[in-house]
C-alpha cells in the first residue's frame, strides 16, 4: 500500500492497540518550557512516578523571561516562582535545561533545531501548540496539554487517534520579498483557522521545497493556526545538510544508518490524502492580517474588507467584531494603516534569516517618529550570530531596541506588551484580541514587512521599495 | 478524576465563534504553578471591566446563567494555544459540558483529561439549541453520556458521536497514565526494537 509520510511515521511508532483503549504511540523527543510543565511534575510526584527516559527531554525557559536587564532578579514574583520551579524540577530529575543564563537559552522551537535535537521521522511533543515547527524536518511534531506532558514523562507514550491527512501543494516560484510567512498566511486565509482541524498537513510543491530550512520552520510553525496539529515537509538534501554536525545529530556510521532511514520517509508517489489544497506561489503577495484571527488576512496591495463581503453569517459577524476591536473602517487600504509598535521575533520569525532580511530592508533608514521597534532574537545563538554580522548595529542605528531572547511580545507574558489601543506590526503567529496586551491591536506580517512598517510608520508594499 | 454523571443543568449561551484560549484564560494568569484557582479568571478580559467590576454585557454574567454547568458556544471553540489552563478554568468555574459544532484538536483532547464532556453538535442542532436558550434564558438541558444524548425542554433533542475509549474513561473517571502503565511490557518491547533501529537516539 502506498503511504503518506504521516502514515509511515504513525506505523513505525505504534506500540500497541489494546482492546477498549486508543492506540498507543511512542514519543522520541519531549520539549519543555516553564509554563505548561510545573503541574505535570507535581502530578508525577503525587503519584510517586518517575520520568521514564530523561534523555528524551530538552527544556528551556522562554515565555516569562525578561528580554532586558536579564542580570536583575525577575520583578514579577509569580513569574519568578515559575522559573525557579522549572529549574528545581529539571535538577531533581536530571534533565537537560537551557536556563535563563545559559548561552544556549532561547525560545524552545528555536533552540531545538539549533542543537539538532529533532530528526526526520521522530515523534516529538511539547506542551506548546507551535511544536508543529519541527515538522520542517519531516518529524511528526505536535502540541499537547499538561496532562499529556505528565503522561509522556511517565510512559514515553501517548494514546492517540489517527489524524486525517491534508496535502497543501504550493506550486511555482515565490516572488521576491514574499516569504514562508506569506505562504502560510495565504494558506490560512484560504482554508480558515479550522480548515485543518483533525488533519496533519504535509506541505509540498516547488515553492515549499525551494524554502530554506528556516523558511520551512516558519511554514510548519503556523500549521496550528490553520487548525492542524502538525505540519510536515519531507526531508531532503537541505534537511540533511542542516542537521549534519549538530550536537544531537548522529555521526560516523550512525549518520549513514540514520540517513538511509530518513530517505525512506517521504510520501510514496501516488499516496492518497484525505484533502488536497493547491496554491500558486507566483500569486502570493506579502500578507497582512487585518482582524483578530489569522484567517482574516489580505495581500498588502488590498483593502480591509466589509462585512458584506462574506456570505457566511459566522464570518460576517466575525468581521464586524474584528473591525470594531481593530478600530478599522471597511475599504481602508492596507498601506494606509499606521503602526505604533513593531515586534521582530518569536518562534515563527526569530531566526537569523529573519534578522538578515529585516536589516536589509532597514539599512540606512530610520524608525519613523512615534514608532517603537523591538528586535528580540529567538536565542542567544541567533543574537550572537546577528551581532557577528553587524545586523544589530544596523537595527540599533535605525532606532530599534536590541533585546535578549525570549517569547516576549508574541504572547506578552514577560512584561513586554502593547498598551490599550496600540497597533503593532508583528512577526509572531497570533492576532487574537488581547494577545499582545489587553486592548492591543496586532497585524501579523513577515520580517521584511515589519521592518518596512517600522521605517514608514504604516504598512508599505515592500515590492515597490 | 470524578466519573461523569448524567445530569440536568442550566445551559449558558455564548454565541461566538473561534473563541481562542487567550480569551478563555488570558496569558497573565498562566504563571501559576498550581492546577487550581483558574475559574476566577475564566474569560477575564470579556468578563470584567477595567476596574474589576463585572461587565454586564458579557453573556456569562447574566443572572439566568449563574449556576450553568453546560456551555453552549460557537464553532471552532478552544482554538489557539495548547494551554490546559483553559479546560482547568472552565471546570473550575463549574462547567462540565460544552456544546459546539467544532473544537480545536488540542483543546478537545485536554477536556477529557479534566472530566469535561465536549459535545459535537451539527451546525443545525447548535442553531436550534441556541435559539431555544435565547428564547428561554436559564432553561436546563439533560445530558446522558451513556446514551450519548442531549434533551431540551422544547424537544430539540439529538444524539452525538463520541470516541468509545474517551467515553469509557469519562464515565469511570479513569486515570489515563494508570491505564497506559498496564502496557509497560509492550512499551519495553517496543523500546528494545527502537534501540536496535535508532541507536543514535539512545546515546
Amino acid at each position: 500500500m502506498k503511504k503518506t509520510m504521516y502514515e509511515k511515521i504513525w506505523d513505525s511508532h505504534l506500540v500497541c492497540e489494546a482492546a477498549g483503549q486508543a492506540p498507543l504511540v511512542y514519543v522520541d523527543r519531549h520539549l519543555m518550557h516553564e509554563v505548561t510543565s510545573p503541574q505535570a511534575f507535581e502530578g508525577l510526584r503525587n503519584a510517586n512516578r518517575k520520568i521514564r527516559n530523561p534523555h528524551s527531554i530538552l527544556a528551556t525557559m522562554d515565555h516569562c523571561v525578561p528580554t532586558k536587564d536579564r542580570e536583575l532578579p525577575i520583578a514579577d514574583p509569580i513569574a519568578r516562582k515559575q522559573i525557579e520551579t522549572m529549574a528545581d524540577n529539571c535538577r531533581e530529575n536530571g534533565l537537560n535545561l537551557y536556563d535563563i543564563k545559559n548561552p544556549n537559552n532561547g525560545v524552545i522551537h528555536i533552540v531545538v533545531p539549533e542543537h539538532g535535537f529533532v530528526h526526520p521521522g521522530m515523534i516529538t511533543v511539547c506542551g506548546d501548540s507551535h511544536t508543529a515547527t519541527h515538522g520542517a524536518f519531516g518529524a511528526l511534531a505536535f502540541g499537547i496539554g499538561t496532562s499529556e506532558v505528565e503522561h509522556v514523562m511517565a510512559t514515553q507514550t501517548l494514546p492517540q487517534t489517527k489524524s486525517k491527512t491534508m496535502l497543501v501543494k504550493v506550486d511555482g516560484k515565490l516572488p521576491k520579498y514574499s516569504s514562508a510567512k506569506d505562504i502560510v498566511l495565504a494558506v490560512i486565509g484560504k482554508i480558515g483557522t479550522a480548515g485543518g482541524t483533525g488533519h496533519v498537513i504535509e506541505f509540498a510543491g516547488e515553492a515549499v521545497m525551494d524554502l530554506t530550512m528556516e523558511g520551512r520552520m516558519t511554514l510548519c510553525n503556523m500549521a496550528i493556526e490553520g487548525g492542524a496539529r502538525a505540519g510536515l515537509v519531507m526531508p531532503d538534501e537541505k534537511t540533511y545538510e542542516y542537521l549534519k554536525g549538530r550536537e544531537f545529530t548522529p555521526s560516523g556510521a550512525e549518520w549513514d544508518t540514520a540517513l538511509a532511514y530518513w530517505k525512506t520517509l517521504p510520501s510514496d508517489e501516488g499516496a492518497e490524502f484525505d484533502t488536497v489544497v493547491t496554491l500558486t506561489a507566483d500569486d502570493i503577495a506579502p500578507q497582512v492580517t487585518w482582524g483578530t484571527s489569522p484567517e482574516q488576512v489580505a495581500p498588502v496591495s488590498g483593502t480591509v474588507p466589509s462585512p458584506e463581503d462574506f456570505n457566511d453569517e459566522g464570518k460576517r459577524q466575525a468581521c464586524i467584531s474584528a473591525l470594531n476591536y481593530m478600530d478599522l473602517e471597511p475599504k481602508t487600504k492596507i498601506t494606509d494603516i499606521p503602526v505604533n509598535l513593531v515586534f521582530l521575533g518569536s518562534c515563527t520569525n526569530g531566526r537569523i534569516e529573519d534578522f538578515r532580511i529585516a536589516a536589509e530592508v532597514t539599512k540606512s533608514h530610520k524608525v519613523a517618529d512615534g514608532v517603537t521597534a523591538i528586535a528580540v532574537p529567538g536565542s542567544y545563538k541567533v543574537k550572537e550570530q546577528a551581532e557577528q554580522e553587524g545586523l544589530d548595529k544596523i537595527l540599533i542605528d535605525a532606532g530599534w531596541e536590541w533585546r535578549d531572547p525570549g517569547c516576549s511580545m508574541c504572547l506578552a507574558m514577560n512584561g513586554d506588551e502593547l498598551t490599550p489601543g496600540q497597533r503593532s506590526a508583528s512577526t509572531s503567529n497570533r492576532n487574537f484580541e488581547g494577545r499582545q496586551g489587553k486592548g492591543g491591536r496586532t497585524h501579523l506580517v513577515s520580517p521584511a514587512m515589519a521592518a518596512a512598517a517600522a521605517t514608514a510608520g504604516h504598512f508599505v508594499d515592500i515590492r515597490n521599495l | 478524576m470524578e466519573p461523569y454523571k448524567n445530569h440536568t443543568s442550566t445551559a449558558a449561551l455564548m454565541n461566538r465563534s473561534n473563541v481562542d484560549t487567550d480569551q478563555i484564560i488570558p496569558k497573565q494568569f498562566l504563571k501559576r504553578v498550581e492546577r487550581s484557582g483558574f475559574g476566577a479568571h475564566l474569560f477575564h478580559d470579556w468578563r470584567f471591566n477595567d476596574d474589576g467590576s463585572d461587565n454586564p454585557d458579557f453573556e456569562l454574567n447574566k443572572a439566568e446563567f449563574q449556576s450553568a454547568k453546560i456551555l453552549v458556544t460557537g464553532d471552532n471553540f478552544g482554538c489557539g494555544s495548547s494551554r490546559e489552563h483553559a479546560p482547568w478554568a472552565i471546570a473550575d468555574y463549574g462547567f462540565n459540558t460544552i456544546i459546539s459544532s467544532s473544537y480545536a484538536d488540542i483543546f478537545y483532547n485536554n477536556c477529557f483529561k479534566n472530566g469535561i464532556l465536549p459535545i459535537r453538535a451539527t451546525p443545525e442542532q447548535l442553531r436550534l439549541i441556541a435559539e431555544e436558550i435565547n428564547a428561554h434564558e436559564g432553561c436546563s438541558l439533560t445530558i446522558n453520556l451513556e446514551m450519548q444524548t442531549v434533551e431540551t425542554p422544547l424537544g430539540n433533542n439529538f444524539a452525538f458521536d463520541l470516541d468509545p475509549f474517551r467515553k469509557e474513561n469519562l464515565l469511570h473517571g479513569l486515570d489515563d497514565i494508570g491505564l497506559t502503565m498496564k502496557q509497560t511490557d509492550k512499551i519495553d518491547e517496543y523500546e528494545q526494537k527502537h534501540r536496535r533501529l535508532y541507536p543514535w537516539l539512545w546515546t
